[in-house]
């Protein structure tokens, strides 16, 4: 899951990580409001959108003035902000955030991820911070330092020593950046995060370290155990077919195609994509339904797909908890109350394969029934391509 | 002699009693698998289907001789169980759980370092099965036949479509192991592929690799050095959106990193046939044989 930076900045303060003090906005008097608050003389108005890149799109501005402060608010707030991450459909401004300017001498570059390789946490710190760190890592990649931090006893003092030597850092600086990123790993840790990303990360002229920006992903996993964070979600950020599905535990991907496919498990819903690609036809979306789906989860992921203006729809099915009977019974009942009047090409194998097809076939639903997979995908395409 | 799992195999189902440990523990028994206990907190002395129920693994160990086990236990307790079931000194542990935090997979794994004798396979996988002698984990046992192809995956649903494959061509499977697709699990490619090279019965591999992570890249670069039986490989997520989260916290891809092209191209340098899509991976391997 994701949260705005005015909402991860909240949440590094109570950790006792140096932010830049700043009010969120949802309207231009509450940015004057903010501006006021904060004093000045420098502002820092900041669109906050789930997708990075905001700075070279024009989400990031600064105001010398409290009027400036308001007439940038009056331009940012319902403005389509389309960045390197949102995609060219953009995504729509509904929050600012107003901040105090702040005095940088240096920008350094801070990440902190679950790292597959070690089974552990990494953090990669560099020289390069505030520009595009995968540019730095594709061009330059001894200038990202890489920190693991061990399980069992957190990130050392000198760790962090050893890389302020490589990065020339001076020895105040280094003590109040092993006290900051100390507080950030445990903040890591006591959030289930899965990224945590500083960038930049400021040096002032007074070798104080602040965030200047975070970006926190949480482990959706974990979210159960931290109600606070999983208030902080910001449905309006997300996709609203995605917002329906995982409202019914679906874990679906909206995607540009014309084939809605509904698959059981997340490697055979990619490998439907897949296959769909290789006979030529285009994916309208990722759907997984998982291994333990109802009836009622089943309709429902007809419904999303449904929604999505498919031309074919290819359900591919290799039940093993799953059962294929579950899946006709859900298949037949969302021909029956939605208006499927598109070409269906089922595919089902595993358990309980025989009743399944039963259960289709006493349906009397117009069903186009495929041995394989690529038979199933091949038809799933030409059908796809007539309509 | 298959790897991991055979007819020796004495297996404690932690979670016995939950709608999928009870489920599956049913059609573990049915394929043969020598279910010797169940363990469930607080309701230890009970009985499952004539299983006896314990409330602690080293107590299913003590009593009952079990050696290896499956996690079924809900995702906030299960990092525990597959510590208690190392501790207690099961030689396989056999994780199913999907969805466990990946911050106490971090702890479990570091734990898991003073009980080297102890492996897990997965969590948020299907299992392991030696067909015609053992099956732990929620694969449907009646697609499989005994045979000489091992197989290896990440994911799934896409281990079942290799093995239904090899099936209907009449290819039998020695041992086929579902490494599970989350960022930190226990068991990974390159110890299920040694395995395999060590085994006697296994002839071939099919190796099912998906997007994310550099497991697949790794295990090319061990293949390419140390494996010397055919092998078929195929990746999932070839046209996956870039920073797309696709159901398996595994399956993202970032920056370039973990493209299933970077995967292909390593494991064709590495000698691996690749199945140009995922309805031909037992066709491929059948000329190989």
């Amino acid at each position: 899951m994701n949260i705005h930076e005015h909402q991860a900045k909240a949440l590094l303060k109570q950790f006792a990580i140096p932010v830049p003090e700043g009010r969120v906005a949802f309207s231009v008097e509450e940015a004057r409001a903010a501006a006021d608050s904060l004093g000045g003389p420098i502002w820092v108005v900041k669109a906050q959108i789930h997708a990075g890149g905001r700075g070279k799109a024009g989400g990031v501005k600064l105001a010398k003035s409290k009027p400036e402060v308001e007439t940038l608010a009056k331009q940012m707030l319902g403005m389509k902000l389309v960045t390197k991450q949102t995609g060219p459909e953009g995504k729509i401004v509904n929050r600012i955030y107003i901040e105090e300017g702040v005095d940088i001498a240096r920008e350094l570059y801070l990440g902190m991820v679950v790292d597959r390789a070690t089974a552990g946490i990494t953090i990669m710190l560099s020289s390069e911070g505030g520009t595009e760190i995968e540019e730095v890592a594709a061009t330059n990649p001894d200038a990202i330092i890489k920190i693991h931090v061990s399980p069992a006893v957190g990130v050392q003092p000198f760790q962090l020593r050893e890389a302020g030597v490589r990065l020339g850092l001076s020895t105040k600086l280094v003590r109040n950046l092993t006290k900051f990123v100390t507080s950030l790993a445990e903040a890591f840790v006591a959030m289930d995060c899965s990224l945590l990303e500083i960038n930049p990360l400021v040096v002032t002229s007074a070798e104080q370290v602040i965030a200047l920006d975070a970006k926190i992903n949480f482990d959706s996993n974990a979210l159960y155990r931290h109600p606070n964070i999983a208030d902080l979600r910001d449905l309006s950020e997300e996709e609203p077919s995605e917002v329906a599905a995982s409202s019914h535990d679906l874990s679906y991907i909206k995607l540009d195609g014309t084939i809605g496919c509904l698959v059981n498990g997340a490697g055979l819903a990619m490998a439907t994509m897949d296959i769909l690609k290789f006979f030529g036809g285009e994916p309208a979306n990722f759907l997984d339904v998982g291994g333990s789906a109802t009836v009622e989860k089943v309709t429902e992921a007809f419904r999303i797909l449904m929604a999505d203006k498919v031309h074919a729809i290819f359900v591919n099915i290799f039940g093993g908890i799953m059962k294929c009977d579950t899946i006709a019974t859900g298949l037949v009942e969302a021909a029956r109350t939605l208006n499927l009047n598109v070409p269906l090409v089922v595919r089902l194998e595993g358990t309980n394969v025989d009743l399944g097809k039963q259960i289709l076939r006493d349906s009397g639903l117009e069903i186009i029934s495929a041995d394989s997979m690529a038979d199933g995908a091949e038809k799933a395409v030409a059908a796809a391509t007539k309509a | 002699m298959a790897i991991f799992v055979d007819s020796n195999t004495r297996l404690v189902v932690q979670g016995i009693t939950g709608s999928a440990g009870a489920f599956h523990t049913r059609q573990m028994i049915e394929y043969g698998t020598n279910v010797v206990a169940g363990v469930v907190p607080g309701k230890g002395g009970q009985t499952f289907d004539g299983v006896p129920i314990y409330d602690t693994v080293a107590q299913a160990v003590a009593q009952q001789g079990a050696n290896a086990s499956a996690v079924f236990v809900p995702p906030p307790f299960a990092a525990d169980s597959i510590m208690e079931a190392a501790a207690a000194g099961v030689a396989l542990v056999v994780g199913i759980t999907e969805g466990i935090p990946v911050l106490d997979m971090m702890r479990a794994r570091t734990f898991l370092k003073d009980y080297p004798s102890a492996r897990l396979v997965g969590p948020n996988c299907p299992g392991v099965i030696t067909p015609g002698q053992c099956k732990i984990g929620i694969m449907p046992g009646h697609i499989h036949l005994e045979g000489h192809v091992g197989v290896v995956s990440r994911s799934g649903t896409l281990t079942y479509e290799a093995v239904g494959q090899l099936t209907a061509l009449g290819i039998g499977q020695s041992t086929c192991v579902g490494i599970g697709g989350d960022p930190i699990n226990g068991t990974n490619f390159i110890d299920v592929l040694s395995a395999f090279e060590a085994d006697g019965q296994t002839e071939a591999v099919i190796m099912i690799g998906e997007i994310g992570g550099s497991a697949e890249e790794e295990a090319a670069a061990w293949i390419a050095k140390h494996f010397t039986k055919p092998i078929v490989g195929f990746i999932a997520g070839k046209t996956a959106p870039k920073g797309k989260r696709m159901g398996h916290a595994g399956a993202i891809i970032s920056g370039g990193k973990g493209t299933a092209a970077e995967k292909e191209k390593a494991l064709i340098a590495a000698g691996v046939a690749m199945s140009p899509n995922p309805s031909e991976m037992a066709s491929t391997l059948k000329p190989l044989l």
